[in-house]
């Protein structure tokens, strides 16, 4: 299911993440061919990060918007892809397309890329969703001018349990960005 | 050796998750990099892995593959020449 404010706008039935994820690049009409060759926590965050960025009418050459993304499993997923092609010396194949991917903050370059984000990013890892190291985070940046808006939140990925939560903070925006707050939408989802 | 051709075209649409790509959309002469399918250099590195893993043929000097994937028709040849399983 994919939400945006609260609304639903893409639910799909089936079970696997890979066909889940392609039916929703499909209905999103997100056109970027490097796409399907991202590994599963990116291509998460990348359409996560896509639904909320298309609204937001980016400049085609630069855009001030940081990235604060956390989770728990960092990139294990792949990981362990990686761990499978070079336990056995005798079939010692290390792929590079999914080396490449063995850390979770590949996932912000990713966003950078497609978007044209020339600001700060961060990718935490923390054994539970934390608000108040977003919110801290997000209000640093804004007030010391290192950022017009933050892209925060948490994209998580180990085998196929999954989920992505994502908001965008500014300065002046609609909602107070306070911890209670951003606890209250997460648990929505 | 048109057995290989359709091999190594189905290979890389695997490999390289080429998505919407059918081995009858790739021409034996289509260039793989750049205005071609348009692989890029981790691409190459992949190519690379799967020519030892496959052909048991090992690139000693990474730039020679510039000349090996130019096409599928180039790279048949090679393979046919070097192949070692």
């Amino acid at each position: 299911m994919v939400s945006l404010n609260g609304n639903v706008f893409f639910s799909d039935n089936v079970e696997d993440f890979s066909t889940f994820i392609k039916n929703a690049y499909k209905f999103l009409k997100t056109d970027y061919s490097k796409f399907f060759k991202m590994d599963n926590l990116s291509k998460l965050a990348f359409l996560a990060a896509d639904v909320l960025l298309k609204e937001e009418n980016l400049n085609g050459k630069e855009n001030n918007i940081a990235l604060i993304f956390s989770n728990k499993a960092s990139s294990l997923d792949t990981d362990r892809k990686h761990q499978a092609s070079i336990e056995n010396d005798a079939q010692y194949f290390p792929s590079p397309a999914v080396f490449v991917y063995t850390l979770p903050n590949i996932c912000l370059g990713e966003i950078s890329i497609k978007h044209r984000l020339y600001s700060e990013n961060s990718f935490f890892i923390f054994d539970r969703f934390n608000a108040e190291h977003l919110q801290l985070y997000a209000n640093s940046l804004l007030r010391n001018g290192k950022a017009e808006k933050v892209l925060c939140g948490w994209v998580d990925f180990d085998e196929n349990s999954y989920g992505a939560f994502l908001y965008l903070v500014e300065k002046e925006g609609r909602i107070e960005h306070k911890t209670e707050e951003i606890t209250r939408l997460y648990n929505i989802l | 050796m048109s057995e290989l051709k359709e091999e190594l075209k189905a290979k890389i649409i695997e490999q390289l998750n080429l998505e919407d790509v059918a081995v009858a959309d790739i021409a034996d002469d289509d260039a793989l990099f750049g205005d071609g399918l348009g692989l890029d250099s981790i691409d190459a590195l992949e190519l690379i892995v799967m020519l030892d893993k496959d052909y048991g043929i090992r690139l000693s000097d990474p730039k020679e593959g510039r000349k090996i994937f130019e096409s599928v028709q180039v790279m048949a040849d090679y393979i046919q020449e070097h192949r070692t399983k």
